[in-house]
């Protein structure tokens, strides 16, 4: 029944961050979605990408659109988060000076994420990668 | 005037109309398919923008006014009309004989529409300091409200919500008659447009049973009847017709013209397609925080506006000039209650989303079609080419999807069926002409597009 979507993203690449997010809310208006909904799933998966860029080589997005909720499940190469809860608090980052001189690694990501999705989970692997999954209900 | 939900002001002239794809691929709303050979405008996706105007290499858009002879009906005749008008005319002519030639026209009251603009910017301070959903985003562009409303809803939320000028200064016009003991029954407003989406906001306007305004010209023709009767050498001063005009009025349309009231914390967006781009990144919440955000759907605002005649980067020129021979700040001359009166005028209705790319009131079966859509993607070659009628190949499957076009329709479709045996040629040349008109592939010279006249 749902329809899956399936995004590469490449790491270091600024330029492509957000092009999921917005083929991702295309669907979500053809399904009439309510606008607080998508403003929530934009946002978490926007972070979700913007992630990716920022500190691993590469990965993959999938989102499914279910009738009632959608699921996202971004899957990268990289160096890991070594210590998760750290991480989901407001303001701690590893971004690299290069990263924060350009706008971004505030700390914000993840705390972003997780004030916007009914579910979450990290797992990840030092000096393999991480996969993080959410999901919205509509 | 009584008010429509249906309304568009942008137009096709069908026996002009040749054809080819160039509006179609310029629609920022994917709004226009070819059918029998002509541009059909899809109404509720039009957001009257006037893109395709521009594109249209033979003139076929057009937009509807009203007769100049309706003048006749009243016996106070106000002009309305955005200060972006002098700037298209050539500096030789001066504001004197301009005000000159408007009165030869007819009218016995000439009211630039941005004269009292300080009273739009503290409304819309007011609602800066309330609001909570940063940035506000003006509500000056209708392209743009009717934009967000149907590509952004989760932003309908942010525009200002209140009227855009012309509706302040029809009521300002009102108003100061009304001192001198004129009836509003016996003053015809005639609001002078810029663009199509100016003019769809009169006769449609978001959030109001009757406009208040009478009668609508386009800027174009009223240039063409000013250039007509203009005086060659100044004879009369008019400038007590504009002595609550200011240089905040004169650039308000110009790009940065509203948000200059704002400082730092404002940005200025021109030209549709960038407001476009920068509307995805407001999604995302990429953007610094900010308290007002201008955007206007044409290149250097109102200058570009689709009806003006002159050069839009000499009109800019030409304002910025005429703003510094006007004081800064405000100085209308009336009393507070006139002020409070037109203030209360400019609070407009909230701003809701219109579902116009739904694929389906019921949920599943619009993910039944989504999922549909992609399945059809897989078929159809990704060349984006709008040979089917339809601007890309995903528009073409969501047609498909709600019953609007088939498979066959897709020109490199009809190849592979040919060569699979699946379709006749008769039954290819039937499709060609659905959506391209008959005999439009035939060697003749006279037929539409026998001269390319679209390059």
């Amino acid at each position: 029944m749902a329809l899956k979507l399936d995004f590469d993203i490449v790491g270091g690449d600024f330029n492509l961050a957000g092009k999921a997010s917005s083929k991702i809310k295309k669907k979500l208006i053809q399904l009439s979605i309510d606008s607080k909904f998508i403003k929530r799933i934009v946002v978490a998966t926007y972070e979700a990408e913007l992630n990716v860029v920022a500190h691993a080589y590469s990965g993959v997005l999938t989102a499914c659109f279910e009738p009632d909720y959608i699921t996202v499940l971004v899957v990268d190469k990289g160096p890991g988060i070594e210590d998760i809860e750290q991480a989901m608090k407001e303001g701690f980052s590893t971004a690299s000076k290069r990263v924060r001189e350009m706008g971004f690694g505030a700390g914000m990501g993840l705390p972003n994420i997780n004030k916007n999705v009914d579910e979450l989970k990290i797992e990840s692997k030092l000096g393999v990668g991480t996969s993080l999954f959410f999901k919205i209900l509509y | 005037m009584e008010t429509t939900q249906k309304y568009h002001a942008i137009k096709v002239d069908t026996d002009k109309c040749i054809g080819c794809v160039h509006c179609m691929k310029s629609c920022p709303t994917e709004a226009i398919r070819i059918e029998n050979g002509v541009a059909t405008i899809r109404d509720c996706r039009c957001v009257d923008c006037g893109n395709c105007l521009r594109a249209c290499p033979v003139n076929a858009f057009y937009v509807e006014q009203d007769s100049f002879e309706q003048l006749k009906k009243f016996k106070y005749r106000v002009v309305l009309f955005p200060s972006v008008m002098v700037g298209q005319i050539p500096e030789i002519y001066s504001e004197n004989q301009i005000y000159k030639a408007l009165l030869d026209l007819g009218f016995t009251h000439i009211f630039e529409v941005e004269q009292p603009i300080q009273w739009l910017v503290e409304s819309i301070r007011n609602e800066v300091r309330k609001s909570s959903n940063k940035p506000l985003i003006s509500s000056f562009c209708p392209a743009i409200v009717r934009l967000i409303q149907i590509k952004y809803p989760a932003l309908t939320e942010n525009i200002v919500p209140l009227k855009a000028p012309h509706d302040l200064a029809a009521h300002f016009a009102i108003n100061m008659l009304a001192r001198k003991g004129i009836q509003r029954d016996e003053i015809g407003i005639f609001y002078v447009s810029p663009c199509s989406a100016k003019m769809a906001a009169v006769k449609r306007p978001l959030g109001e049973k009757v406009s208040i305004v009478d009668g609508l010209i386009n800027m174009n023709e009223l240039y063409n009847q000013i250039m007509r009767i203009i005086p060659l050498v100044e004879e009369t001063d008019t400038s007590h017709l504009r002595e609550n005009l200011s240089s905040d009025g004169i650039l308000w349309c110009l790009p940065r013209g509203e948000a200059r009231k704002f400082k730092r914390r404002s940005m200025a967006i021109d030209g549709i397609h960038n407001v476009v781009k920068f509307l995805e990144r407001l999604e995302n919440e990429e953007v610094p925080e900010l308290d007002f955000l201008e955007l206007k759907s044409c290149d250097q605002g109102c200058a570009g506006g689709i009806l003006l005649t002159g050069n839009r980067f000499l009109t800019v020129e030409r304002l910025q000039k005429r703003a510094k021979m006007y004081v800064l700040g405000f100085k209308v001359n009336t009393d507070r209650l006139i002020k409070k009166a037109v203030q209360q005028k400019l609070v407009a209705e909230p701003i809701h989303p219109k579902q116009v790319f739904r694929l389906d009131e019921d949920r599943l079966k619009a993910l039944t079609k989504l999922r549909k859509i992609d399945k059809i993607l897989c078929q159809l070659p990704g060349i984006d080419c709008g040979g089917c009628g339809a601007p890309n190949c995903h528009a073409l499957a969501e047609d498909m999807v709600q019953g609007n076009a088939k498979m066959t329709d897709c020109i490199f479709l009809q190849k592979r069926y040919l060569r699979d045996g699946k379709l006749t040629l008769t039954k290819v040349f039937k499709n060609l002409d659905s959506t391209w008109g008959k005999n439009r592939i035939e060697a003749d010279c006279t037929r539409k597009g026998g001269r390319n006249e679209g390059f």
